[in-house]
């Protein structure tokens, strides 16, 4: 398992091909990531994440055991930055391997939802028009129930 | 006995600080809270509802009915906004 939290841009494939090789008894890979996205009314010009050092490791980190222990797991990446990032650049990424690709698909799931609102990670949207937290989704908590 | 109580997001930018050493004897929680309320307006504001509000207990998520005994960090944050 590796977690990082960082403030520097990552290279998305290059993670992804890092955490796939090397193995040969892993016969599903599943990615995720997740863009700043700009669909608001204002054009968005950045956002600020902000996060709860030690806190947010540590609760990434739990997350990830506890998939660990709901799949057949061989491996999980979570990378997560915080700090100031403009539309198009990538947030975040999950990675999950597991022999099937049943497990690697629920436990990417299953983290991106609890990574959503377990995660001390706030995130604050600036527009010509002002600046802004963004909101909890209630559909958020709503899909840690299916778990 | 003293705790280090930290704010984030509007709840920083409302009380005006990210940290501090806060004397108490709370024995809960919302024993504290109605502390903080009582001190000043910028409290009374970030703390007007706390089911807007979430908190941690030494870096791990609790209620605020939880009590405070041999805590030593307490932060209060809105519903966190990851992924």
């Amino acid at each position: 398992m590796r977690v990082s939290v960082q403030d520097a841009p990552f290279d998305f494939a290059g993670e992804a091909r890092e955490f796939a090789a090397g193995r040969t008894d892993m016969g599903a890979i599943v990615t995720f990531s997740g863009i700043v996205r700009d669909t608001g009314d204002a054009p968005l010009l950045e956002m600020m994440i902000e996060h709860y050092p030690g806190m947010t490791e540590r609760a990434i980190e739990a997350i990830a055991r506890e998939a660990q222990a709901r799949w057949a797991l061989g491996d999980v990446l979570v990378i997560h930055r915080h700090g100031r990032l403009t539309p198009g650049e990538t947030i975040m990424m999950v990675a999950t391997a597991a022999r099937h690709r049943g497990d690697a698909f629920a436990a990417a799931e299953f983290l991106m939802d609890y990574l959503k609102s377990r995660a001390p990670f706030w995130k604050k949207e600036r527009t010509a028009a002002g600046a802004d937290w963004v909101a909890a989704r209630d559909e958020d908590e709503a899909a840690l129930t299916r778990w | 006995m003293m705790i280090d109580v930290l704010y984030f997001a509007w709840v920083r930018e409302r009380i005006g600080l990210p940290k501090e050493r806060v004397e108490t004897s709370a024995a809960t929680v919302a024993a504290l809270v109605e502390e903080l309320r009582a001190r000043e307006e910028r409290y009374a504001a970030a703390f007007a509802d706390i089911s807007a509000l979430r908190v941690a207990l030494d870096q791990e998520l609790a209620e605020f009915d939880a009590p405070l005994d041999g805590v030593r960090e307490v932060a209060f944050f809105p519903p966190m906004t990851g992924g």
